[in-house]
């Protein structure tokens, strides 16, 4: 499917059935508890997060809840976090690290929620403060994007050691929506938009954003989530083991290097 | 009646704006007098100079390019330039973007938008950084992440505070996805300096928004604003298309930001300089030592 457009993937990824973490938490780890609130505001239903096993290691996971129903979708906000959930995603990955637990983190986010409440709670500095405590947490990260990787909503849970992409996922500096309506003032150009932004893992492996691309069933996860379920498990297995053989320093260096790599300059 | 005069001065000593055909409204020449796009007040631009790019009626601290930032903030002279000629290549090949930038650097004779290097503030060392919002909104593509990131790596090497002067629309986008590992990059720096227990102002000017409110711009130990600036996360007119209705004139100001507790003071412009160099003294000296 590599040759599938981006517009087409775009379709994919939304289609109704996409399996979302509520169907691959279960699937992936066992025994997850999940753990509520940012100890500052609230709960953020856009973020969940807890401890679980995974094939018998302890290890702390943090997902992007987009739901499938109005019921879903209202309870996690169409996916979309505000500072509370991102405050939250920080607390957790700082006692992943107290405990020596690595942290998953499961990315599936049109972007932060932009929202009166949103801004007057902070939500540039609430990602902001993710990016730069990621940067430096002293235990490994794995991150994965499930669908849509939108913009610093997503980075602030992408800081980390290895970045996955389903094959279908795709990851940008704004929607591909958003990107339509500032350059041509016209949203609904979002699949043209979508075709030149340079967004789909295979892109992103080009450009070094991105690791590894986890691939999905023939017509999309959709279609069998138990094999996709699979495909991530068997993919953040052989991450863990490559990340544990690491020294600290070592793994810190490196994941500091990975995105100081990135930017195309000439001096 | 108004443009009639105005015609006079254009004619008089010549003028750089455009001819506008629906020249219904008074076409004023943009040297001759400043609107305020807070209050909507208009002055003349020899007052408005004369009071540091500040609007006299409401106190709206206007843009400054950072050569002026530059002039009006460190001690003359005593700016060491990094990066000088570090300019973006086209790493999504984005249509037009080579001629985008380089009709800019004609225009604003600077190469991408920040100026970065070391430079005293009354005889006190740093490493500065100064955005420059003429330059494509002072959006974040690969210069503006590498050179910040080259400037925090200096001052983490060489054991000297920052101070960033920051302005920006946020990512850019005819960089894709590179323009936002940027913020990842930058920050990434910042916690090294902070790491090594360095200090690292923050001085917020208009506008500071999107990709660097979230990063670099929010993560200083201090964190200073200038008076009536924009300050935010989201755009405006994204947040209203959501809400569906209008916000309110002071949202996302520093004042906003002072209130909900995001900024650590407001400063004037003329204050400014002053309140840099008592801080960095104070930040030079260890409080109490307990135990040697």
């Amino acid at each position: 499917m590599s040759d599938t457009p981006a517009s087409k993937r775009l379709d994919i990824i939304r289609m109704k059935g996409r399996p979302t973490v509520n169907d691959y938490i279960p699937q992936i780890f066992d025994d997850f508890f999940e753990m509520h609130g940012d100890r500052l505001y609230g709960d953020d239903g856009a973020i969940k997060g807890g401890v679980a096993y995974f094939k018998g290691v302890p290890v702390t996971v943090i997902a992007q809840v987009k739901g499938r129903d109005l019921e879903e979708n209202k309870a996690s906000n169409f996916g979309m976090p505000h500072p509370e959930g991102y405050r939250k995603a920080l607390r957790l990955a700082k006692q992943a690290e107290k405990f020596h637990r690595p942290v998953i983190c499961l990315i599936d986010t049109a972007g932060a929620f932009c929202g009166v409440e949103a801004e007057q709670r902070g939500q540039g500095e609430a990602i902001a403060r993710d990016i730069m405590e990621f940067m430096t947490l002293k235990t490994p990260i794995i991150s994965i994007i499930l669908g849509e990787g939108g913009s610093g909503g997503a980075l602030a849970l992408g800081v980390c050691d290895e970045l996955a992409m389903l094959e279908n996922a795709i990851y940008s500096v704004i929607s591909p929506r958003g990107f339509a309506s500032l350059l041509w003032k016209d949203a609904s150009r979002e699949k043209e938009a979508a075709d030149i932004m340079k967004i789909t893992a295979e892109d992103l492996v080009s450009l070094k954003v991105c690791d590894h691309i986890i691939p999905e069933p023939a017509e999309g996860a959709h279609t069998d989530a138990e094999a996709t379920a699979a495909a991530i498990s068997e993919y953040i297995f052989g991450a863990l083991q490559r990340k544990f053989q690491k020294g600290l320093d070592e793994l810190l260096n490196e994941r500091y290097n990975k995105f100081r790599a990135i930017g195309e300059f000439t001096v | 009646m108004l443009d009639d005069i105005f015609s006079v001065v254009r004619q008089r000593w010549g003028s750089s704006s455009p001819e506008r055909d629906d020249s219904k409204k008074p076409d004023i020449p943009k040297d001759l007098m400043f609107k305020c796009p807070r209050c909507g007040t208009v002055s003349f631009s020899e007052d408005f100079n004369l009071n540091g790019k500040v609007c006299p009626s409401c106190n709206y601290h206007s843009r400054l390019s950072a050569r002026e930032r530059l002039d009006i903030t460190i001690d003359k002279g005593s700016l060491q330039e990094f990066d000088k000629e570090m300019v973006s290549k086209n790493p999504i090949n984005f249509p037009d973007y080579e001629a985008k930038q380089q009709a800019l650097r004609a225009r604003t004779g600077l190469k991408d938008a920040v100026i970065t290097g070391t430079a005293k503030i009354r005889n006190k060392e740093i490493v500065i950084i100064v955005m420059d919002s003429h330059f494509l909104m002072a959006s974040m593509g690969s210069v503006v992440g590498e050179k910040i990131t080259r400037a925090f790596e200096y001052a983490t090497e060489h054991k000297l505070p920052v101070i960033a002067f920051t302005a920006s629309g946020g990512a850019r986008m005819q960089e894709g996805i590179v323009s936002l590992m940027q913020m990842a990059k930058t920050s990434g720096a910042v916690a090294r300096h902070s790491e090594a227990g360095l200090l690292y102002i923050t001085v917020m000017t208009d506008p500071t928004t999107g990709g660097v409110t979230a990063s670099f711009a929010s993560l200083g130990d201090i964190i200073i604003a200038e008076p009536k600036v924009l300050i935010g996360f989201a755009g405006r007119r994204v947040i209203e298309g959501t809400i569906r209705q209008k916000l309110p004139d002071e949202f996302q100001s520093a004042e906003f930001m002072l209130e909900n507790g995001f900024v650590d003071m407001i400063v004037e412009r003329k204050k400014m300089r002053r309140t840099l160099a008592h801080l960095l003294a104070l930040h030079e000296q260890k409080g109490g030592a307990f135990d040697e």
